[in-house]
């Protein structure tokens, strides 16, 4: 059955939509996490520490990360690797262009590809940044997400790289949640208005979210 | 009405082809597009010169064969097909460009004119309902309720055109064979291959080279019969349930 | 002399029969001749190869019937798939006399409207078995899957239609046509999927090959690229449709064409009632000289629709300023019984004389005015719109007017064509092993064809009454020499057909091949159409040879025969125009008597109906094709009525 789900175009788009979602419940959990830091060092801090020892003493410290972890890998590489090759697909589908153009479709939608790539570049970007600090600017200080943070959004391209993938990432869901939704069968007549509603608040408060943080740090409002 | 016609023309499907600048004069608004193209293919022969080769034959929006992407739209700026487009939609000294439907599972014939069987080979992978002549069951033995028979004909209305291809980015048939699926499988009749009709054709399709469906709604823009884009929706929920029920068997 | 007088010297032969028809009470001919019938064992079936020539109603469905019970079918549609062929058009309906309505429909009476409704002058057997038939066509149709209108219950719906006074016709909204051949296409493709059917789109029937005076296959031409081809079968079936054609403007599909019945016509298989066509009542008129087509709008329209014109002639208010009494509703005045519901050849008589007294209306005359206004009023327009919004919609697209504020403009058009190969009991045409079904043949409308009863003939002959005949044909014949392409016949039969391809493109002339169609049409339309005279009939006569001899002189037809050419494919349709018109002519010409959709001025009554000549013309007129030009031979096929007596038909 896997092999007959990945081998179809559909099937394809299904994971694209179950690996879409599951990446997404991870961002509203994820900003919500990050307004913490409104709350202050000590709060931020101790809520970094807290996700290592989530799950214990069930689990081993710091396995409840690891599990996410390996599940959001799994996501975003099923997730590229479908939209690589169902892309291939398409673009093979239609090798030859209309002479008259004209602009097609919405802007959110027209820039799911390259939104995307964006996106992608971004949370290695991220991960190099603020989780193994390779990147970071400043010193990276394991165990003070507080201060990283703020040293990475003291930097004008931190703030640059992290806007225009906010950006993108909120176009990107725009799109994408309604797209999943239509994918898994969930949409119809009568639904299609509350879906495209659901798409454009997660996508707008979950853009606004994660735009706080650097824009609190910009002005000041966190430091 | 005085129009500068920009026709693409290539000679046959392995030959390149380009656009070519005509000019036709004399066009009444009162004609459909492809009376005003009769008109240039009479001069056009009469010069000696090739006329355009375009497929057309019902005229009257619904036999499905008038296939023209006129200014960028598929079946020009009404909805509704090449041959119900009428002059009165464009103004005197427009310049029009002509162009075929563009998919790679739809080659260039000649002209204007694509192949189109990709469609037909959907169609036999299992848009039908098993019903050998001389078995069937007295019509009213089986009541159908009027919201599933007029959801049934909506989708039934489907014309194999070709336009949803025609003006998807991705070249898909997404739109097509859900309007097939969803006509048979929401049936009572259509009920005993429900699952075998989706996974079929869907393959099919994806043999067939069409593109994957990226839902930019295009598709539902450009079809002639409005079948509505919720339509793949449906498909993609009886694919899932077809693919969960093989996976149990 | 001219030479059309020698053409209208026509000689009169032995008498056709039809020897396939059984004795006996008529409700039992048919199951006593499927009785008689001789089987093929299913085992066999395979071996036998039966070419079907044409993907609509008919050919579609007996594509998929003959596949389905085991024989080995090559098919050819001239469309780039068998999905688009013109059955797809029509809209109004199919009748079924199932009785659902318990309004005292029957059998007998769906036998009794039609053969009345043909104005006598259909074969009595051949119509109460399609009458039989109409039933089992609706349970077939919805096992398929046909999406008919069905009622809050989950019932089918139906509606009433010209000429009768019970509702039997099931529907699906104004694509009835469309959703019948879809299950007739569906059911084609799962046999083509399934092997047993070899598909042959973009294909077009040439001619016709006949060996040992027995339909041995078909000479076709592949239209992407031109390759001229033979196929080879056991049995030829033609549901190629009409010849409506021939008046350039009509309801056809523009490329619905009369070469394949008209070749096999030159093969020996006889003509018959090439006069009878159709003029619809209900057609969007004409704009001007650029028109390609007319479009029909659909009879069931006239369920709610009134027609009417002003009182006055040359009156040019808009419809709205004239008021009531002004007006005349003129079909409910003349036959109040039946009112706008009347048949079409009657409907379409009165347009005429209406407009030919001056009260037309819209450009030039030449209209009439269906009114819906009443309809709105009664039932609201949600309802109007759920019942004809497509209709509708296709009516504004046309004319840019809205029929729901004003009323629509209709006028006849050529429609159908009840003539057609001359076929017995069988289906069988005077040909051995060719068969004819659907319009192609003559067999069950007679002069004059009820509204919604053409889906039911293409249904009933593809389905249900040609995979039971032809049955019989080849367990009789079930060893034949094996005919190839390299038989001295098959070689004669496709040189002549390449020589004829390669003349239309050497003559290179200076006129196109629509200039002589439009030319031929006019002239067909003017003489040859809702009205016919001996005058305007034998001037048509003289006419057609000069425009044929015109045609072989100055045709211009542009590319190569080696390649997709759609001027070469019309022009070698013009080919066969030229001639078949000039028999529909003498046909018109010899009947002297008014009859159905034949209307012979010189004979009417005395309020202008049409009057037949019983005692004279009560037969089937099949020709005999002689030779280009030359007269043909007559075969009357006398008509016997045992169940319906010829009366004056009165829907008054």
């Amino acid at each position: 059955m896997a092999r007959a789900v990945w081998d179809s175009s559909v099937g394809k788009k299904t994971v694209m939509a179950v690996s879409g979602l599951i990446m997404l419940a991870y961002l509203v959990v994820h900003m919500l996490g990050n307004l913490k830091i409104f709350f202050g060092s000590a709060e931020f801090n101790g809520y970094a520490h807290w996700l290592r020892t989530l799950g214990e003493p069930f689990l081993h410290h710091e396995w409840a990360l690891w599990i996410v972890r390996v599940v959001l890998v799994a996501a975003v590489v099923a997730h590229a690797t479908a939209a690589y090759q169902l892309s291939r697909r398409d673009i093979r589908a239609r090798p030859t262009k209309y002479v008259h153009t004209r602009r097609r479709a919405s802007y959110a939608t027209r820039t799911m590809r390259w939104g995307g790539v964006i996106l992608g570049l971004f949370i290695v970007w991220h991960i190099l940044d603020l989780t193994t600090g390779t990147v970071h600017p400043n010193g990276f200080q394991s165990g003070h997400p507080y201060q990283n943070v703020i040293d990475t959004f003291s930097t004008w391209y931190g703030n640059v790289i992290y806007l225009v993938a906010m950006l993108a990432l909120g176009l990107h869901i725009r799109h994408g949640f309604w797209s999943a939704a239509q994918t898994l069968g969930a949409g119809s007549r009568t639904r299609d208005r509350a879906l495209k509603a659901i798409a454009n608040a997660l996508a707008l408060v979950l853009t606004l979210g994660f735009v706080s943080v650097p824009v609190a740090v910009m002005t000041g409002v966190v430091s | 009405m005085k129009l500068t016609l920009r026709v693409w023309r290539q000679r046959a499907a392995d030959t390149e082809g380009a656009m070519s600048t005509y000019e036709v004069d004399d066009i009444s608004p009162d004609m459909s597009f492809l009376e005003m193209l009769d008109t240039l293919n009479e001069d056009l022969i009469l010069r000696g010169e090739d006329p355009v080769a375009f497929d057309h034959d019902c005229r009257e929006g619904i036999c499905g064969a008038c296939s023209l992407v006129i200014n960028g739209d598929a079946h020009g700026p009404e909805r509704t097909t090449t041959c119900q487009l009428h002059m009165r939609s464009f103004a005197d000294g427009d310049t029009i460009d002509v162009e075929p439907w563009r998919a790679s599972a739809f080659p260039v014939i000649k002209d204007l004119v694509v192949d189109r069987s990709a469609f037909d080979r959907i169609i036999q992978a299992g848009g039908y309902i098993t019903a050998p002549t001389g078995s069937a069951p007295e019509a009213h033995a089986t009541a159908v309720p009027k919201p599933d028979a007029d959801l049934a004909f909506e989708h039934a209305e489907c014309i194999g055109c070709g336009a949803c291809v025609a003006a998807c980015p991705n070249g898909a048939a997404m739109l097509f064979t859900s309007a097939k699926v969803n006509h048979l499988n929401v049936l009572p009749q259509g009920a005993p291959e429900r699952e075998t009709r989706v996974l079929d054709m869907v393959a099919r399709m994806d043999e067939e080279g069409f593109g994957g469906c990226t839902l930019a709604g295009e598709c539902a823009t450009a079809c002639p019969k409005g079948i509505p884009l919720v339509s793949i929706t449906h498909m993609n929920k009886e694919w899932l349930r077809a693919t969960r029920k093989a996976g149990k068997r | 002399m001219s030479t059309s007088s020698a053409y209208a010297d026509y000689t009169t032969g032995d008498p056709v029969v039809d020897t396939k028809a059984p004795e006996g009470p008529i409700a039992e001919r048919w199951d006593k001749r499927r009785f008689e019938a001789k089987l093929v064992n299913p085992a066999n079936r395979r071996k036998h190869t039966v070419i079907v020539v044409g993907t609509g109603l008919a050919g579609g469905s007996a594509g998929a019937t003959l596949a389905e019970q085991g024989y080995h079918v090559v098919q050819f549609c001239y469309q780039d798939s068998p999905r688009r062929a013109h059955s797809i058009a029509a809209q109004g309906g199919i009748n079924a006399a199932k009785n659902y309505r318990n309004d005292g429909d029957s059998v007998h009476r769906l036998f009794y409207d039609t053969v009345k409704g043909g104005d006598f002058r259909a074969r009595e057997s051949n119509v109460h078995r399609l009458a039989q038939i109409s039933v089992e066509i609706i349970d077939q149709c919805v096992a398929q899957g046909v999406p008919f209108a069905r009622e809050y219950g989950g019932l089918l719906d139906t509606r009433s239609f010209g000429g009768v006074q019970v509702s039997r016709t099931f529907y699906a909204r104004g694509q009835t046509g469309q959703q019948l051949l879809l299950g007739a296409y569906q059911a084609l493709s799962r046999q083509i999927a399934a092997g047993n059917v070899e598909m042959h789109p973009r294909t077009e029937m040439l001619d016709l090959i006949v060996v040992d005076g027995r339909a041995r296959g078909i000479v076709a031409r592949d239209l992407i690229t031109g390759k001229i081809d033979t196929y080879f079968a056991d049995a030829v079936v033609l549901a190629s449709g009409g010849y409506g054609n021939v008046f350039y403007l009509s309801t056809n599909a523009m490329n619905s064409n009369a070469t394949a019945v008209w070749r096999a016509h030159r093969r020996g298989a006889l003509f018959a009632n090439p006069c009878f066509t159709q003029i619809h009542p209900t057609c969007i008129p004409r704009t001007g000289d650029h028109q390609s087509k007319l479009t029909l709008m659909s009879e069931s329209l006239r369920n709610d629709g009134r027609i009417w014109v002003p009182k006055a002639k040359g009156d040019q208010r808009p419809p709205h300023e004239i008021p009531e009494d002004e007006r005349d509703y003129y079909l409910e005045r003349i036959y109040p019984s039946f009112g706008n519901l009347v048949p079409r050849d009657i409907a379409s008589r009165a347009a005429k004389n209406v407009c030919d007294e001056g009260r037309g209306v819209g450009p030039g005359g030449q209209g009439v005015y269906l009114d819906f206004a009443d309809a709105i009023e009664r039932m609201g327009r949600a309802a109007v719109e759920a019942k004809y919004g497509n209709l509708f919609d296709m009516y504004q697209r046309i004319t840019d007017e809205d029929p729901y504020r004003i009323p629509m403009r209709i006028y006849p058009a050529v429609h159908y064509t009840m003539g057609g190969l001359w076929v017995d009991y069988d289906l069988q045409t005077t040909v051995p092993g060719l068969f004819a079904i659907g319009e192609a043949n003559f067999s069950d409308h007679g002069a004059n064809r009820l509204g919604a009863s053409a889906l039911m003939q293409g249904l009933a002959d593809g389905y249900f009454v040609l995979p039971a005949t032809i049955n019989d044909y080849l367990a009789r014949h079930p060893r034949q020499d094996e005919v190839g392409p390299e038989h001295p016949l098959v070689q004669e039969v496709l040189a002549e057909t390449e020589d004829r391809l390669h003349l239309l493109l050497a003559v290179d002339g200076d006129r196109t091949p629509d200039s002589f169609h439009r030319e031929l049409g006019e002239l067909m339309w003017e003489f040859c159409g809702m009205a016919r005279t001996e005058g305007g009939l034998r001037k048509a006569l003289e006419r057609i040879p000069q425009i044929r001899e015109e045609f072989w002189r100055r045709i211009k037809v542009p590319g190569t025969g080696e390649e997709f050419n759609q001027s070469l494919e019309k022009a070698n349709r013009i080919v066969d125009y030229l001639e078949l018109a000039e028999l529909m002519c003498l046909d018109a010409l010899h009947r002297a008597e008014s009859c159905g959709g034949h209307f012979r001025e010189e004979s009417q009554t005395p309020d202008g109906e049409a009057e037949r000549e019983d005692d004279t013309f009560s037969y089937a007129a099949a020709w005999e094709f002689t030779g280009t030009g030359t007269a043909p031979v007559l075969h009357k096929e006398d008509l016997v009525f045992e169940y319906v007596h010829p009366t004056q038909r009165s829907y008054a």
